[in-house]
């Protein structure tokens, strides 16, 4: 093998070697302990949240024949060779399906109204002054760090069982998302419209209605219709606290043992989100052509 | 003056009709969706059983139950408390965790320029969004039946179900990763696997930890719900004071779940900022 690089004397290769070695070595002493205190933090992580293998092994069996009595009538044969027996439920269950869309729509809709209205409070250049901002801010934090289903169990005390609560949860979670996302679009635009605007005496709400307004309604709208997605998957759990949707056929059927009613249920939640994820992205794509989609 | 911009006008209407008559279709789009969402959302309303009345009611319940929360006293309970926050974090960390080791290798057979084959990647893609179409609650209820009640049963639906969407953003930042680097492994003689090792893993390791962060943060939260099914951590407490109507307990549970999420949130901006370097944090 010809080398063609000319290579440097010992002594000065000898030096610049130890040099590498150094370098190496800190950037590898700081993986290990990086890599040490990761494992140790899982092991104390693992005592806390009484992790047994043993009974993961054992019982691994059984996680597998779960999804074996699933998919298994009560006759003994497989789901699919009877569907009408399997999705005997159907015409009850796509009724509460319809629900849960719903309450998702309704509790959605409600958020992006209310959020629309604080964001601009919340926004660093369109905010009428700091501590709105900090309030608004504070406010729409404490909004979606409490997960919804905590605000759906309140609310199914203060308002009574129902879809209502669910509403109301998935309202409260949704004005705290979307207000975060809208004042993140209207801290990005472009702010000589609203110059030019107010150069001519223009007051605060007709700044944002003529100059911020046009320059993010896409990008609202297109964060809208993602949060209806989310929204539709967690209002399908809201039934699980007694706050409307198909939840509450679900959790049933899971408790008392209702192997292929659990199945079946999933099957058609699972359909569900899929068609509203697609007909989202459609929709999406419709609105704003490709570019947006993402 | 006027009579030669009226000239004008007829002019330009006359070379771009489409301008100035849009068909009635697309100037009734955008009124005809406004007026089908109201009317959905109208309908949603009234068969969802929504009253003025129900509502003035449950605000005026709300505002009662806002005023007994205050202020926040765990009673003699803290310990426990703090025992099943250390439950929650820890049901968070290790899910992540599992989700990641696992669904790392399936992410690259889930990436197209790893796997070019269709025929292999769609299945798997599939799997993986089916996995997540099912919420974390729902795969809590399912490990319950399998490893009973407890944290075991919420760490390994957090892992399930994070295992879904990991599979996904990791495949995801794979195909965005650079060709050359592969390329310049395998014209220097190494096979496929050091082609991943050292082609790959380096450009799509701070991805890969940049997202872990995120999710862990995003399962501090998850994993305070998983309780409400039974599955361990501070949910359990939670649902349970809320069940008892212990008003002042609840919100100092709530506190504490406010000041953890904010705590984790701060610990892994700065670790995202020690792996990926200030560049990638935003």
């Amino acid at each position: 093998m010809t080398i063609a690089v000319s290579i440097l004397p010992d002594q000065q290769l000898a030096a610049l070697n130890e040099v590498y070695r150094k370098a190496v070595a800190r950037k590898r002493l700081r993986v290990a302990l990086g890599a040490a205190a990761f494992l140790a933090a899982l092991a104390i992580a693992s005592i806390g949240a009484e992790v047994n293998l043993r009974t993961l092994f054992t019982y691994f069996g059984h996680f597998v024949s779960y999804f074996d009595r699933l998919l298994t009538l009560d006759n003994g044969s497989r789901v699919w060779t009877n569907i009408p027996e399997w999705l005997w439920g159907w015409k009850k269950w796509s009724l509460l399906l319809g629900e849960t869309i719903l309450i998702s729509y309704v509790g959605t809709l409600f958020g992006a109204v209310l959020g629309f209205a604080f964001n601009f409070l919340a926004a660093e250049n369109t905010s009428p002054g700091p501590w709105v901002r900090f309030i608004v801010k504070r406010l729409m934090e404490f909004c979606r760090t409490v997960p919804d289903i905590v605000f759906a169990l309140i609310f199914v005390i203060a308002f009574g069982l129902g879809p209502m609560a669910g509403v109301l949860a998935i309202t409260i979670h949704s004005i705290g998302a979307l207000g975060k996302q809208y004042a993140e679009m209207v801290e990005n635009i472009d702010m000589k419209p609203v110059e030019g605007l107010r150069s001519t005496g223009a007051g605060w709400i007709a700044c944002m209605r003529f100059a911020v307004l046009p320059q993010v309604v896409a990008g609202f709208a297109s964060y809208t219709l993602l949060r209806f997605e989310i929204n539709v998957r967690s209002a399908s759990v809201m039934g699980f606290v007694g706050a409307g949707g198909i939840g509450v056929e679900l959790i049933t059927a899971i408790r008392k043992f209702y192997y292929s009613d659990v199945s079946a249920i999933l099957l058609l939640i699972i359909l569900t989100v899929f068609v509203i994820d697609i007909g989202t992205g459609w929709v999406r794509g419709r609105l704003f052509g490709k570019e947006r989609r993402t | 003056m006027t009579k030669r911009s009226m000239l004008e006008t007829d002019g330009l209407r006359a070379r771009y009709p489409d301008v100035f008559n849009r068909p009635v279709s697309s100037r009734l789009a955008w009124p005809s969706m406004l007026a089908g969402a109201l009317a959905i959302f109208v309908f949603g309303l009234i068969h969802l059983g929504f009253s003025p009345i129900r509502m003035l009611n449950g605000i005026h319940q709300l505002g009662w139950i806002s005023l007994m929360m205050l202020p926040p006293n765990p009673g003699a309970s803290l310990p426990l408390y703090l025992r099943a926050l250390g439950e929650t974090l820890s049901i968070a960390l290790l899910g992540t965790t599992l989700a990641a080791v696992f669904a790392f290798p399936v992410s690259l057979l889930a990436a197209k320029n790893i796997v070019p084959s269709n025929f292999f990647r769609f299945p798997i893609r599939r799997f993986l969004d089916t996995i997540r179409g099912v919420d974390t609650l729902i795969w809590a209820l399912v490990w319950i039946n399998v490893v009973g009640l407890g944290p075991f049963a919420g760490v390994l639906a957090i892992a399930l179900s994070d295992f879904g969407a990991l599979g996904k953003l990791f495949s995801e930042a794979i195909e965005g990763a650079d060709r050359k680097q592969v390329e310049g492994i395998r014209a220097s003689g190494g096979n496929a696997l050091h082609e991943i090792r050292f082609g790959l893993m380096p450009q799509v390791f701070p991805v890969i930890a940049g997202q872990m962060l995120y999710f862990f943060e995003s399962n501090t939260r998850s994993a305070t719900i998983i309780g409400i099914v039974g599955a361990g951590g501070i949910g359990l407490q939670l649902a349970e004071q809320i069940r008892v109507l212990e008003w002042q307990k609840v919100s100092f549970l709530i506190l504490m779940i406010l000041i953890a999420v904010a705590m984790i949130d701060w610990i892994s901006g700065k670790l995202r900022f020690a792996i990926i370097g200030p560049r990638a944090v935003a």
